[in-house]
């Protein structure tokens, strides 16, 4: 049976980890390549990596970064961030990214998504959203772009539906309202979601403790679920997090 | 000296150095010549099966490939790469064609049948979904208690390794692995004693996929 899937994600900026990281017996807390190894050898079943700043001297260095990761990596990883053009994630691509999410590009301009599926597969864009509860309405979510400063005013599950449609091969879904909160994932949003499309659903936004990743599968009925601080700063390892996940009956690979 | 095919449809990298690091020595290349000096041939997988198809056909790559599997030069494919082995898919036809339209794409026909779409529903009516994106087990066909290929030479029935796809080969005597996903579907192929298909990617699974790249090295050498 498929296994669900645990996903460490990392911010990377001017190609340092960011957002904090603090695990025992890394040479270089800094560096992504070093910690997603860690991970790697913690059996993690994919990494992200996500490039913040975007900026056009940072490509160089996110180029960089998936061309190594490629040359160190066993598993595979996606890169997100900043592509704004087909020629974008083909460079991504062709430096050895095995996936790209795409997010805020692919609000102004859908047709990216489709044009990007039909180029590289499906399997290999994932339509990234960030969404925010709309306030009196406990069933809606409204999308948001440019790091989560911007309104869209575009619901969230006809958004997921519109990128399946369009040939994105999952959906990175992350609750604004709970990144950073430690108070686990928006379960109501991503059962939403997750029922609205046929592709996987990568939970994301809010871990703080162990239990919030079976929450995950079994509340919100993702497919995968996705975290960061808690596994940079060692609260949490991957191995833990999967034994308890198979203890509250998931399937998972140990 | 194992050739990596290049037919244009994206990055190569890790298959390359996969199998490198299973002590290979490779090179990558689109060129039918360089092809056809194989002592082994890896056709990796990314993109659709009638794009794919029509690119390595372009490049001239087909005739190439499928003599040279003829004549006993040891193959892997991986992915849409496995699928390339068989006669016909249908991702990327028209919407309109069917598993028995003759307008499906043209593969490399080592292997008897058409690719078809994994199926999403299982005997109960539960919905799966896809695309099939994870780590997946694989354990021998038909139930046998142990892998007898020889690709899988030191992996232990149940194995995980990393699947990315929506299409999946028909069954037939050439099954060596399956796997279950709504319903089993064939995971590994293969044909006489040189030539195999693998549906998940070796070179993103971690150690059971670095072991399984050494396995086909050592076949490459020792064949």
């Amino acid at each position: 049976m498929l296994a669900k899937r645990v996903i460490p994600c990392m911010d990377v900026k001017d190609g340092r980890v960011v957002k904090g990281v603090n695990f025992v017996n890394l040479r270089d807390a800094g560096d992504p390549i070093e910690l997603a190894s860690r991970y790697d050898e913690q059996k993690a079943d994919e990494v992200i990596f996500l490039d913040i700043t975007a900026t056009s001297d940072d490509r160089a260095t996110t180029i960089d970064l998936a061309s190594r990761a490629s040359a160190e990596l066993h598993l595979p990883y996606c890169v997100g961030g900043g592509f704004r053009s087909v020629e974008d994630i083909r460079t991504m691509i062709a430096a050895g990214a095995d996936k790209v999410s795409i997010n805020s590009a692919a609000v102004a301009n859908p047709e990216l998504i489709t044009q990007a599926a039909r180029a590289f597969g499906t399997q290999a864009i994932l339509c990234a959203i960030d969404a925010k509860a709309v306030p009196g309405n406990p069933n809606k979510w409204e999308v948001y772009v440019a790091g989560g400063r911007k309104a869209t005013g575009i619901d969230a599950v006809a958004w997921a539906r519109e990128a399946q449609a369009r040939g994105a091969g999952e959906i990175l879904l992350t609750s604004m309202d709970r990144d950073g909160s430690r108070d686990g994932f928006d379960c109501a949003l991503t059962r939403a979601v997750a029922r609205a499309v046929d592709i996987p659903v990568i939970a994301s936004g809010g871990v703080g403790k162990l239990e919030h990743f079976a929450e995950g599968i079994l509340e919100g009925e993702a497919d995968a679920v996705l975290a960061a601080s808690v596994f940079h700063f060692g609260e949490l390892t991957i191995r833990q997090v999967k034994e308890h996940m198979r203890s509250c009956g998931i399937e998972v690979r140990l | 000296m194992i050739v990596v095919v290049d037919y244009h449809k994206g990055n190569l990298l890790s298959v390359e150095r996969g199998l490198v690091a299973a002590g290979a020595s490779v090179q990558v290349s689109d060129d039918p010549a360089v092809i056809a000096q194989a002592d082994a041939l890896v056709l990796p997988g990314v993109g659709a099966f009638a794009d794919a198809a029509q690119t390595m056909l372009q490049l001239g790559q087909t005739s190439v490939i499928r003599s040279l599997v003829e004549q006993g030069v040891p193959f892997l494919g991986i992915c849409l790469g496995m699928h390339l082995m068989f006669e016909e898919g249908i991702e990327g036809a028209p919407e309109t064609d069917t598993e028995q339209s003759s307008n499906n794409a043209q593969g490399l026909a080592i292997l008897p049948g058409v690719v078809g779409k994994l199926p999403h529903t299982d005997m109960s009516g539960t919905t799966y979904k896809i695309p099939h994106v994870g780590w997946n087990t694989v354990q021998p066909y038909a139930d046998a208690s142990q892998f007898s290929s020889p690709l899988f030479h030191g992996i232990d029935p149940g194995e995980y390794f990393y699947f990315t796809h929506s299409y999946c080969a028909p069954d037939g005597p050439f099954a060596i692995g399956q796997t279950t996903h709504a319903r089993p579907f064939i995971s590994a192929v293969q044909y006489k004693d040189h030539a195999f298909g693998v549906q998940f990617h070796p070179e993103k699974s971690s150690d059971a996929g670095a072991l399984l790249l050494k396995n086909f090295v050592h076949l490459a050498q020792t064949l």
